[in-house]
């Protein structure tokens, strides 16, 4: 009888177990990631430099993660950022969002506080009014994940 | 009851450049967690943001699940005349939200 509940547990927790792996969600990958860089770039090239990703490089909690995009631009109305796109490479969606400037800004930063699901790499593309594509990528450890963990 | 924080300097000269900062209240469910049961918790985010000046649209955001809960934003812009500026915020389940500022420029 004894022998036959510790079976029942075992089952159970092998069950539990297996489940919690099948339910994970899907993750970004570099795949999804350079497919979401090439909805926003096309057959652009994309170059580095210019823009400065302002992101703690080792964050205790993903929940929260203050970040800054700069650019370096004049914003003057014949050379100005169009918009700047940020994504990530391991959180279920690779986009983070996507900010459209105008000419009058005067100064191209913007700042938000994102989620990360893990460790992974951050990348920022800035598109400017000459239709060129610039970017800045950071690499970012996370200890405690976000996004997916469950509703207690 | 409001639940949109903006934060935009009541005077300032013509020609500076200035930071507006906003912060919205907003529980940005991302749609990938799930309950004890294993069911998925719809998404509830916002998914635009935007901000005018007298009118003339001066930002727009669109956001995704990776932005954090209670949205916040900061930009800058340069002001000419004194205003208005309206912010916008539209999401999920029929989600809107406005505020307004203004700006005396001298």
């Amino acid at each position: 009888m004894e022998e036959s509940t510790r079976r029942e547990f075992l089952a159970l927790a092998g069950g539990a177990a297996a489940l919690a792996v099948t339910v994970r969600p899907t993750e970004a990958t570099p795949a999804t990631l350079a497919a979401a860089i090439r909805n926003v770039v096309g057959n652009d090239p994309v170059k580095t430099g210019k823009v400065k990703l302002d992101i703690p490089p080792l964050v205790e909690n993903g929940n929260t993660v203050p970040m800054t995009v700069s650019v370096a631009s004049p914003m003057a109305s014949e050379d100005h950022v169009k918009s700047i796109h940020v994504f990530n490479e391991k959180n279920p969606q690779p986009n983070i969002g996507n900010f459209y400037l105008s000419p009058q800004a005067g100064r191209a930063q913007i700042s938000t506080r994102i989620r990360l699901a893990d460790s992974q790499k951050v990348v920022a593309i800035a598109k400017l009014s000459d239709g060129t594509f610039w970017s800045a990528s950071v690499d970012v450890v996370v200890t405690l994940a976000a996004c997916t963990e469950e509703v207690i | 009851m409001p639940s949109a924080l903006i934060n935009v300097p009541a005077k300032a000269k013509r020609g500076d450049v200035i930071e507006i900062k906003t912060l919205t209240s907003h529980i940005m469910e991302t749609g990938y967690r799930h309950t004890a049961t294993g069911e998925v918790v719809p998404r509830d985010i916002i998914t635009n943001f935007a901000c005018r000046f007298n009118g003339k649209e001066i930002f727009r955001a669109d956001l995704f699940p990776a932005i954090a809960a209670n949205p916040f934003f900061s930009f800058f812009t340069t002001v000419t005349e004194s205003g208005k500026f309206e912010f916008e915020w539209i999401g999920d389940q029929g989600f809107s939200e406005t505020a307004s500022a203004s700006i005396t420029v001298e």
